[in-house]
């Protein structure tokens, strides 16, 4: 499903990845697990295209992507800051993708009351995003990348900065969400117990990986 | 960590001509009718012999010298009379705290003309006409200057680095002395600066206030123009005034730099005053401070309720009237078709305002790096004086085909070129505080590079472009400077309007002018409090 080839990252001169290989093979879900600042979340962003490598390729369905801009990979991202639109209501974020992809509003609309009740959030709609509690964000923001049906999901450390109580349950939900709806997805993350509730299979990052 | 938050590249990068289109409207117009015309001024000056000509007209070393050191001891007595309060509105938390903060702020965004004609209200006659009046206005109308710039400082001191002085031994002065004066150097010089510039560019409160025997320069430029004909002689003031405020800026510039603290862990909370001494302070310092800021104000309502010394209703009655039926006073100025003009010109202003302040903005966020010259260039009409923008525009465009001195739009179009730099300033803090992780976002969830650009940021600039219009609409309605030059008799705004009523003899007339700068008042305290008030949700929660 998703490959990646001996990707590697300069920033000056450092390189921060060094001949990276991933693979997630469909319907998985993998969790990237290794200290924060080693690179993973540069990892996320070239395989959704936001970053240009300085070598490497990534393959969706056995089909090179490298050059394809980020727009039209179909690949989501879950930010580690959400990146919430904080001009738009938690209905419109959630659209958004939809929107992007000139839907029609009556379909936008079941299909972001769909996502909200697979959230929990079924009542929040026309809530502004800046008046959401940091669990409802994550959730907002995770519903929001699920909407346009991507081929890979990416989160990026999802749940860092929520209490343990609300980071585990988040954990719990995320598992069984990602099963429901049989994301293929990528999660980066340092806390092991994390990886192992919400992974298939759990990745330990160290320089220049191999899968 | 911070590389990969990049902006978005390769294959997501924006359109190239997306920068180009949005800047090509505010460059044409800013190149048109601001670079033009100071050129023009400035070929003016080149003429040999021009420069050494004026520079010879007697009594311009009075006007020089006058100009200056009334600038400096406004400014100096503006940070005198604004620290303290700026000191416990930054700290304290108490009843009428938003009332007094109203008072001592709102000042800054009256028209000049209104701030001469109150005070016109609230002096005794003996003072009109003196350097007293023209320096107690000063000192009114920036208060707010010192208030914000300082105030804002003080908020980010933590309480404990004075505490920590304390418990070393230093007296209430020497905390004063040593650690809170050092701390707010950067936000005095700011303020210190701006106070400068606007005093020693002060056109309507000098008009009105100063009388002929006290003209700054900028009245003088004003009155070689208009009066004495004497076009080369006023662009070399110009000029020289030019540089002048320049050379401020840029020492200013380099002693705040020098000054510049990093001081962490943003605001501190407001509090309520503890214990006698604080108390007492907080109340002493505000209610003076408040009465001094509603006095003006107050007279000049009052005021435009008496006609020779009894209560009447007069004034406001007949300035409805229409100009023949007031034998004798009926020369041009009908007050309440300057209202009419005034609205209509306010409304042409902030639109052209917005539209090239909030385009130019965009192009500036979107160029990023390179945004810098166009930043530069949309900001040059606002360090220039209202007086030298209309004085400019009338040299300029006074020759066939572009003979445009008698259209009716280029009131309007000096407004706005006075607005627009408040426009740009407040939209692009916002522009560039949107993180580009939410175009990236946008961008994974399949919007184009450009459709993420006008989701994300054009669609956030809504708000500030708002909060720019208001503050467009009040630059308009109240701006006298470059009106004088541009203006045409039967056109008259409401600035303009009660300057002539104010100069005109008699009790009634005064009246009027009072009742109209009432108005004028009004609206633009409504204006101020439509776009002022606190953000009710800021963007972002991290």
């Amino acid at each position: 499903m998703l490959d990646v080839r001996d990707v590697t990252v300069r920033f000056g001169e450092r390189t921060v990845l060094d001949r990276v290989s991933l693979n997630v093979a469909d319907g998985e879900v993998v969790a990237l697990l290794g200290p924060s600042g080693s690179g993973k979340s540069t990892l996320l962003r070239v395989i959704a295209g936001l970053l240009v490598p300085d070598g490497g390729s990534v393959w969706v369905d056995g089909i090179d992507v490298s050059a394809v801009p980020a727009h039209r990979r179909q690949i989501g991202m879950v930010f580690q800051d959400e990146q919430l639109f904080p001009h738009l209501t938690v209905a419109a974020n959630v659209g958004f993708g939809l929107r992007m992809q000139g839907r029609p509003k009556g379909e936008i609309a079941s299909r972001v009351a769909e996502l909200l009740d697979l959230v929990g959030l079924p009542s929040l709609a026309d809530r502004h995003v800046t008046k959401l509690s940091g669990g409802e964000a994550k959730r907002v923001a995770l519903a929001r990348s699920l909407a346009p049906q991507p081929r890979v999901l990416l989160l990026d450390e999802p749940l860092t900065g929520l209490d343990r109580d609300l980071h585990d349950r988040l954990a719990a939900d995320l598992a069984t969400l990602l099963r429901a709806t049989g994301t293929t997805a990528l999660l980066v993350t340092h806390d092991p117990d994390e990886a192992a509730t919400i992974a298939d299979r759990t990745v330990r990052w160290s320089p220049g990986l191999a899968s | 960590m911070d590389e990969h938050r990049a902006a978005l590249t390769g294959p997501n990068r924006l359109p190239r001509w997306l920068v180009p289109a949005l800047a090509a409207a505010p460059v044409a117009v800013v190149a048109t009718f601001f670079l033009w015309p100071v050129g023009t001024l400035l070929a003016r000056v080149v003429r040999p012999g021009s420069v050494g000509d004026t520079l010879s007209i007697p009594g311009l070393g009075d006007v020089l010298w006058f100009t200056l050191w009334q600038a400096v001891v406004s400014t100096v007595l503006t940070l005198a009379v604004g620290f303290a309060p700026a000191a416990l509105l930054a700290r304290y938390r108490f009843p009428g705290r938003r009332a007094v903060l109203a008072l001592v702020t709102v000042p800054f965004m009256l028209p000049t003309v209104v701030v001469g004609a109150a005070f016109l209200a609230l002096l005794p006659d003996g003072l009109h006409g003196t350097a007293t009046a023209v320096v107690v206005a000063h000192v009114f109308f920036n208060v707010a200057v010192v208030v914000r710039l300082v105030g804002a400082m003080w908020a980010v001191i933590p309480p404990d680095l004075p505490g920590a002085a304390r418990t070393l031994g230093a007296s209430p002065a020497q905390v004063l002395r040593h650690v809170l004066l050092p701390l707010l150097r950067p936000a005095l010089v700011a303020a210190a600066t701006v106070v400068f510039l606007f005093t020693f560019t002060s056109y309507g409160v000098v008009v009105l206030l100063g009388g002929a025997a006290n003209p700054t320069l900028e009245v003088e430029i004003a009155r070689r123009a208009t009066q004495l004909g004497d076009v080369d002689g006023a662009a070399v003031l110009s000029v020289l005034q030019l540089v002048t405020l320049a050379g401020v800026v840029w020492w200013s510039s380099r002693a705040q730099r020098r000054a510049a603290l990093q001081l962490g862990g943003g605001s501190v909370p407001l509090r309520r005053p503890r214990g006698r001494r604080e108390r007492g302070l907080t109340v002493a310092v505000t209610t003076v401070t408040g009465a001094l800021m509603a006095a003006p104000l107050a007279m000049l309502v009052l005021q435009s309720f008496r006609v020779g010394g009894r209560f009447t209703l007069n004034a406001w009655r007949r300035l409805g009237e229409p100009a023949s039926s007031r034998p004798g006073s009926g020369l041009g100025v009908d007050p309440v078709a300057s209202l009419g003009v005034s609205l209509r010109y306010a409304l042409v202003a902030t639109t052209i305002a917005l539209v090239v302040g909030g385009l130019a903005a965009m192009a500036i966020a979107s160029a990023r790096r390179h945004g810098r010259l166009l930043d530069i260039g949309m900001m040059l009409p606002l360090g220039t004086s209202a007086v030298t923008l209309g004085l400019g525009l009338l040299i300029t465009f006074d020759t066939v085909p572009y003979d445009w001195r008698g259209e009716w739009w280029m009131v309007p179009l000096g407004h706005a070129l006075v607005a627009t730099p408040f426009v740009v300033r407040a939209v692009l803090p916002v522009l560039r505080a949107v993180p580009d992780d939410q175009r990236a976002a946008a961008v994974t969830l399949g919007a184009s590079p450009l459709r993420a650009w006008w989701w994300v940021d054009a669609r956030q600039a809504w708000r500030p472009l708002l909060a720019g219009a208001g503050i467009a609409a009040a630059v308009s309605l109240g701006e006298f400077g470059a009106t004088t030059f541009l203006t045409r008799s039967g056109r008259e705004t409401v600035p303009i309007a009660i300057g002539r009523l104010l100069g005109r003899a008699g009790a009634l007339p005064r009246a009027q002018a009072f009742a109209l700068a009432t108005i004028l008042l009004v609206a633009t305290a409504v204006v101020i409090a439509l776009v002022d008030r606190p953000e009710v949700d800021r963007a972002g929660r991290s």
